[in-house]
């Protein structure tokens, strides 16, 4: 897994496929980093992710549980239409900002 | 009959399994010359299933999951079963949102995805038997004979 800390913003760049399986895995590194770096902004990056299901929403909404405590935001890139689709249908869209190419 | 074929897997209840589960039942249905869309429905369900059986079915011990699939004409026919502690409120668990372990950043949208990617879900499910989920996918629904079709 790729993860890229500026300042207090993280970046997780999420792998081909978005499992139950490594899910767990970003789910402790990026927690170890958050709290280590005193993370206030995550940026959860899609180009790569070809695959994904309920459990990478679950992370998702799990960083962000823990970001709103730290008073902080989680946004989402590179997104493509089924990934858009998944993360409306969950209502994950009301609490984190997908942002487009050009924005 | 004709135009039908059957398939069987067995496999160890560990979440590295998972994408094994669902690229197999994925290579089953390419004889029904699937979409890209059609094939990543698919893989959505059967992930969705699969991870239920670990986490909630036999929580994160080892035994078998059963997976059955079966092609009839178009339609994809997937069983996912395991033998663990099954569900006591099928009804509340289907609800969206809804989950029974929230500390392992579970989102509760399993069976929501399974249903709005799938053709038709029915889960049978007895508190210290097991729980199977039925799914159906039909193939080609909205294409008409036609038109090209995708690569």
């Amino acid at each position: 897994m790729k993860y890229q800390v500026q300042e207090n913003c993280l970046t997780i760049f999420l792998p081909h496929e978005l499992d139950h399986h490594n899910a767990e895995e970003i789910r402790k590194e990026s927690d170890h980093l958050i709290e280590r770096n005193h993370i206030r902004y995550i940026i959860f990056d899609f180009e790569e992710t070809a695959f994904c299901d309920s459990s990478g929403i679950g992370v998702i909404m799990g960083r962000y549980k823990r970001i709103y405590m730290l008073g902080g935001e989680v946004c989402a890139v590179h997104t493509n239409e089924r990934m858009k689709r998944m993360l409306t249908m969950s209502g994950v869209t009301k609490i984190m900002h997908i942002y487009e190419e050009d924005e | 009959m004709e135009n039908t074929n059957e398939m069987q897997l067995i496999f160890d209840s560990r979440s590295s399994n998972e994408s094994f589960a669902r690229v197999t039942v994925a290579a089953f249905m390419t004889a029904l010359n699937p979409t890209v869309e059609e094939v990543s429905d698919v893989k959505t369900a059967v992930s969705e299933a699969v991870t239920n059986a670990i986490i909630h079915g036999y929580e994160s011990e080892v035994h078998n999951i059963y997976i059955r699939c079966r092609t009839e004409e178009r339609t994809l026919y997937v069983e996912v079963e395991d033998k663990g502690r099954g569900i006591e409120d099928v009804e509340a668990a289907m609800e969206p949102l809804f989950t029974t372990k929230p500390e392992l950043d579970r989102s509760g949208m399993g069976f929501s995805f399974m249903e709005a990617f799938m053709d038709g879900l029915s889960v049978v499910s007895e508190p210290g038997k097991g729980t199977t989920v039925k799914m159906k996918k039909i193939v080609g629904k909205g294409r008409k004979l036609w038109t090209a079709q995708p690569l």
